[in-house]
């Protein structure tokens, strides 16, 4: 009761410094929160990409509906496979037709193939699966050719693979940073505390006594950085919602992982500054 | 009480600053500890709230050994030690009453204690008007009086005193020292650094010279040491 009184009493005796560090950690996590919504929606955006991943297995001309609906439901028990739709060649050139509006006359008397149309499940977009499927689809006798864009997967996949690690190296180099700031601005705060520090010790204050107020205030300074650098991301992200980009925002689990991360810099950054301080006086 | 036995204390950059010293302080002694600047002092009362540790030799303060003494140990020794310095060492955001009040906080004293105790102890050292005052509020020889407040509330055996009256007028030192012997007539053992000769001088009390690191008079044992160094 009394190290969190004592903790409350420092943010009223030293409110500029308090304040001081509460935005210097609130502007550390709002950096890494901002990469983190660029982060996100990158892979969201690559999400929404990798949805689009489909396999069409042309038949040949002649194939018996019926054999080709077997082989659509045979396809379909496939572990990978999400739904295997069969499109007959009316349905495929309403398709096209459809999908190519200005060019309509072209296909005016023209004959597309029926095909059996695949998507897999999410995890299994890879461009191993896909090949892998692909060439099981293409055992059927009567499956002439099979397109999946193998091209465009192989480099959707690269961008993801890029993107994790840039995000990974980037987001570890901001959370570095934000330690290593909050930290600094912790020790300042343990500085400015130093003579009451050695009276504490003089009079029969314990280390554990002496740092437990520190580490309340670094908690509770990490979780108002968190907070106030949650709010600035969410302004951030209203500004670009409204001039910029639609984008999403981190869900709560999300927010309250940011949350509990400031906590615990604060926590860790106040452990660390207080126990170097209190080895060296 | 307090007993050093052969203590050596070495730093690596300014050399050795107490050598060889035994010596045996017994309960409610009244000891002087003098000599010139660099001559140990400082180091000596350092070694007995345990600020430093022998570089060899051990010293015994009631019962807290020097050698095997852990942090919580030497934490739990400063409770029952009284210390005073020559420049206070009062919070300047914090009244006389707070000041003293926190000695007793750090030890996780009963909240209903402290206020009794405090007033209690600002009585005995002629400030029971001024516990709201803030240091800078106080004279010299009031702030000093402020910080012996803190070093006797929580009944200290012992008061250890670094040149208490260093930074004092003539009045204030005299008036501190009176104050020190009250405190010591009621039973509490006092060590007091000073440089101040007259002082000395003046009373009939055990004297213990320093120089370069040793202790080359005790009145108490009534032989003058010569050492070579």
């Amino acid at each position: 009761m009394r190290s969190l009184r004592d903790a409350f009493v420092t943010f009223r005796r030293t409110p500029l410094l308090s304040a001081l560090s509460v935005t210097t950690i609130a502007f550390s996590l709002f950096a890494f929160g901002l990469f983190g919504l660029v982060a996100l929606n990158i892979r969201e955006a690559l999400d929404r990409l990798e949805d689009r991943v489909e396999l069409r297995a042309f038949v040949a001309e002649g194939t018996p509906t019926e054999s080709i609906a077997i082989a659509a439901a045979d396809i379909a028990t496939f572990p990978e496979v999400l739904s295997a739709r069969t499109v007959t060649q009316d349905q495929a050139l309403a398709r096209a037709r459809r999908e190519l509006g200005e060019f309509r006359d072209v296909f005016e008397g023209a004959v597309l193939p029926a095909s059996i149309d695949i998507r897999l499940k999410p995890g299994f977009r890879d461009p191993a699966t896909v090949k892998s499927v692909a060439a099981r689809v293409n055992t059927f006798a009567f499956v002439d050719d099979i397109r999946y864009g193998e091209e465009w997967i192989q480099k959707l996949y690269r961008l993801r693979t890029i993107a994790g690690i840039a995000g990974l190296v980037l987001g570890l180099a901001f959370a570095s940073v934000s330690v290593i700031i909050i930290g600094a601005t912790i020790r300042m705060a343990v500085l400015s505390r130093a003579r009451e520090i050695s009276i504490m010790r003089l009079v029969g204050a314990t280390d554990s006594y002496i740092r437990r107020p520190f580490l309340l205030e670094g908690f509770a300074k990490g979780v108002m950085g968190g907070l106030l650098a949650l709010l600035l991301t969410w302004l951030a992200r209203l500004l670009i919602d409204r001039y910029i980009i639609e984008t999403v925002f981190f869900d709560e689990r999300i927010a309250s992982l940011g949350l509990l991360f400031g906590a615990m810099i604060g926590l860790i950054g106040s452990a660390v500054s207080v126990g170097r301080h209190l080895r060296t006086v | 009480m307090i007993r050093f036995f052969n203590v050596t204390k070495s730093y690596a950059r300014t050399g050795t600053a107490v050598h060889d010293v035994s010596l045996h302080v017994g309960k409610g002694e009244f000891v002087f500890l003098t000599g010139p600047s660099g001559a140990g002092k400082t180091t000596l009362l350092k070694m007995v709230y345990m600020e430093e540790r022998p570089t060899s030799g051990e010293v015994q303060v009631s019962g807290t050994s020097s050698l095997d003494a852990t942090a919580r140990d030497v934490a739990r020794l400063r409770r029952k030690l009284g210390i005073v310095f020559q420049d206070f060492r009062l919070l300047e955001n914090r009244t006389a009453e707070q000041n003293v009040a926190f000695a007793l906080e750090v030890t996780g004293a009963a909240r209903a204690t402290i206020g009794p105790k405090v007033a209690r102890v600002l009585t005995q050292v002629g400030l029971a008007s001024k516990g709201t005052a803030y240091p800078k509020e106080l004279s010299g020889g009031e702030q000093q009086r402020v910080a012996i407040a803190r070093a006797l509330v929580n009944d200290p055996f012992v008061l250890l005193a670094d040149e208490p009256t260093g930074n004092l007028d003539d009045r204030a030192t005299r008036g501190i020292f009176q104050l020190l012997r009250e405190i010591n007539a009621a039973g509490t053992a006092i060590m007091m650094a000073t440089h101040n000769l007259e002082l000395i001088r003046r009373q009939e009390l055990r004297t213990i010279e320093m120089n370069r690191g040793g202790i080359v008079f005790d009145s108490a044992a009534q032989r003058r040491v010569v050492r070579e160094v």
